[in-house]
């Protein structure tokens, strides 16, 4: 009885090795600054060995995301790897990735003009070593798809992220996480004018071998802040109808 | 053996240069010009206008005062020179040795010991290159000569024969005029003061009389042409083609036969470039098939390459384009371009992988083989407020920002490729708008922050100025929005959405 559940606990342990994520005794180094969120994922760790899904189906969501995603990239640049963002129709303004502590020149912007390319390219991507992540918009993502992804990730270790535009939010893929990030109104000290940090609504919608939840995560500058109390703030009252900056 | 030298003096290089490229010019007097203390001074003269009486060295005003039809083209420096190492590799054919002539940059030396018979004797082989230069376009005089003075001294002013038998160069000095000599002016000055019109009326002079009056260099010129002082030619160097052949046995048709040849190919390239410090930047290969057809694809890598198995991989996504027909028969493998390698850093110290990594050039090799260099941006800041130019595009994957990114003023994260109309309602001009109607959705603005105003680059394009907000709406989604020019009653004012923030 005692070896039959060693023996469970053991391939657990293996199981998680091959899909990418670290035992919890590497943990604690690992942390890249999600805060509670790392807490969701097996081991308490961020799995850099795996593919990351964003539903985006609006611009506005699209845009959290890439600010999210910019905030995740500057943790795993942090030594000086560069990324590759592939997209068939790209909005992402580069200047506006300094805002995130990612050096914009060190980012590789591939505009392609079919997903098939998409696709190709960020599975050649994935298996380059030398970068840290690998972006990339595209509009679906089938499982044998998703799968080829997986398979490139865990050879080499690069981190990937695919903006996903459909709307299907549940379409199977291999996935190790599926996220939602959808903008939140910005809280400034009362009485102040003009607008706060960016926040956003974090879901995880699905986490292999975790526990899926939901979060407000705020960019305070230079980092990720979880906001614990989400106070209720009204928009403009009558009386204070020049609050503008 | 007894040397012998070949004096090829072009009598007008950029003129004849000039007639070849445009050949409608030989009715219009022209003459070259290039600035010098603020006037334009001519350089060079076509043959028409030297029969209008324009000499080098007037100024292009008072030439174009004599002949009114003139046409006065830019010099560049540097032109003569590039022409003449042209020409010369040209005549690496006829001789090992050629150098380009250092004192007048005006012509060719070439060393033709031994090779003359070839082409059967020196005035057949005078009479050849003269005639292969002249129906090129070039007008040319030739001297054949024991050294490289005399024959340099016979092509410009002998007026008997260009054929100066062996032994008899000095005879042939001594009617020249001293320029002959290839002396400089000062001298020139002297001696003509003097009364020296012909070499022979100094020559027999002692050498201590000479060279108290004139210097060293002047018998060091006087030794050079007579043969008694060595006189070394810089020979041209003709830069190495890198180029290998594979004939095959039988014809190839398969994939996987070609891409053994490709491998072969690239296996005696690789070591080539490899004991040369070179790589490969752009590689061409040739296939000739059976049928008489020629077959070629391409390749280009961003950083300097001679990895085997590197260059293989960009080929074999081109294998596809290469249609074997009936058969290749040959393999040709052309490398136009080679760059230094810069030698790769041991993995030891590299904690730090960036854009220079080897693993991420060759993925964009890949993709640029695959999909076209063009899909591959890299961005830099440019120093401009205007959103649209803020961002400046490199092709260069390791070139730095001259630049920091400008933090002091919010930027959207997405930018709309255009800016595009919305309808508005602001209550008081110069404030952000209270709602606005984006495809067909109101938005309520609850925080807004503003203006930030960005005047138009007027010496690059004339529009209005624009007065940038930053709104969020009710449920917390935050825009870019702006009004193109000023709150007036008479000139139109309009609003746009151009980005949304994170």
């Amino acid at each position: 009885m005692n070896t039959k559940s060693e023996l469970v606990h053991k391939l657990q342990q293996d199981i998680l090795m091959w899909q990418g994520l670290k035992p919890a005794s590497a943990a604690c180094a690992e942390r890249i600054g999600l805060g509670a969120i790392e807490d969701a994922f097996p081991g308490g760790v961020f799995p850099k060995r795996g593919i990351h899904e964003f539903i985006t189906v609006f611009p506005e969501d699209a845009a959290a995301s890439d600010g999210f995603i910019a905030g995740l990239l500057a943790a795993l640049m942090k030594d000086g790897a560069a990324c590759v963002w592939i997209s068939t129709a790209r909005r992402l303004f580069p200047a506006a990735l300094s805002t995130f502590n990612v050096a914009p020149e060190r980012i590789i912007f591939m505009d392609v003009s079919t997903e098939k390319d998409a696709l190709w390219i960020m599975e050649e991507a994935l298996r380059c070593e030398g970068l840290a992540a690998v972006v990339a918009e595209v509009d679906s993502l089938s499982l044998i798809e998703s799968r080829r992804l997986q398979l490139a990730v865990e050879e080499s270790g690069v981190t990937g992220f695919i903006l996903r535009k459909d709307a299907q939010r549940m379409a199977s893929t291999i996935a190790t996480a599926r996220w939602q990030i959808s903008p939140l109104p910005s809280v400034l000290e009362e009485g102040m004018p003009g607008l706060g940090f960016p926040r956003w609504r974090v879901e995880l919608l699905k986490v292999r071998n975790g526990l899926p939840g939901n979060w407000v995560m705020e960019w305070a500058g230079d980092g990720f802040l979880e906001v614990k109390r989400v106070l209720q703030q009204g928009g403009w009252k009558a009386d204070e109808n020049r609050q503008i900056g | 053996m007894q040397r012998r030298f070949v004096s090829i003096w072009f009598r007008q290089l950029l003129a004849d240069w000039q007639l070849i490229r445009r050949p409608e010019l030989s009715a219009v007097p022209f003459v070259f010009a290039a600035p010098d203390h603020g006037r334009m001074m001519i350089t060079a003269v076509s043959p028409l206008a030297g029969e209008a009486g324009i000499e080098q060295g007037m100024r292009a005003a008072d030439a174009k005062a004599i002949c009114p039809g003139l046409e006065v083209l830019d010099d560049k420096p540097g032109r003569c020179e590039k022409l003449l190492r042209g020409l010369a590799e040209w005549c690496i054919r006829y001789a090992p040795v050629v150098a380009i002539d250092e004192f007048g940059k005006d012509g060719l030396l070439l060393e033709v010991s031994g090779c003359p018979h070839l082409w059967g004797g020196e005035r057949e082989y005078i009479k050849e290159i003269v005639s292969r230069l002249k129906s090129k376009g070039y007008a040319v005089r030739l001297a054949i000569a024991d050294t490289p003075g005399a024959a340099w001294a016979v092509s410009r002013f002998g007026k008997v024969t260009p054929l100066i038998p062996s032994g008899e160069h000095a005879e042939a000095l001594l009617p020249l005029v001293p320029e002959a000599l290839r002396l400089e002016e000062t001298v020139l000055a002297k001696l003509r003061k003097l009364g020296f019109y012909q070499i022979k009326s100094f020559i027999g002079m002692p050498r201590s009389v000479l060279r108290r009056r004139f210097g060293e260099g002047f018998l060091l010129r006087l030794a050079q042409a007579l043969g008694t002082e060595q006189e070394t030619l810089v020979p041209v160097q003709v830069p190495v083609a890198f180029q290998e052949r594979l004939p095959c046995l039988e014809p190839i048709r398969t994939r996987t036969a070609i891409e053994i040849a490709i491998s072969k190919l690239l296996e005696s390239l690789c070591t080539k470039l490899q004991t040369e410090g070179k790589g490969l930047r752009k590689g061409i290969l040739t296939g000739y098939r059976l049928d008489g057809q020629l077959v070629q694809v391409a390749i280009g890598t961003n950083a300097a390459s001679h990895s085997v198995s590197h260059l293989l991989k960009l080929f074999k996504l081109k294998i596809d384009q290469l249609r074997p027909g009936l058969g290749i028969e040959l393999f040709i493998l052309d490398v136009p371009k080679v760059d230094d390698v810069t030698p790769e850093q041991e993995a030891i110290w590299t904690a730090k992988p960036g854009l220079d990594d080897q693993s991420v050039i060759r993925l964009l090799d890949r993709v640029a083989g695959k999909v076209g260099p063009q899909v591959i941006h890299r961005y830099l800041p440019a120093t401009h407020y205007w959103p649209e130019r803020s961002v400046q595009h490199t092709f260069s994957v390791t070139e730095k920002p001259a630049t920091d990114w400008r933090l002091d003023m919010p930027r959207p994260t997405e930018l709309l490729p255009a800016p595009v109309a919305i309808e508005v309602m602001a209550l008081i001009p110069d404030h952000p708008p209270r709602f606005f109607i984006y495809k067909g959705v109101q938005h309520q603005v609850v925080k807004a922050d503003g203006p930030e105003r960005i005047e138009r680059e007027w010496w690059l394009d004339k529009g209005e100025h624009r007065d940038y907000y930053q709104v969020e709406d009710e449920q917390g989604r935050r825009y870019w929005l702006f009004r193109s020019g000023h709150y007036d009653s008479e000139k139109q004012f309009k609003w746009f959405i151009h980005g949304f923030f994170a």
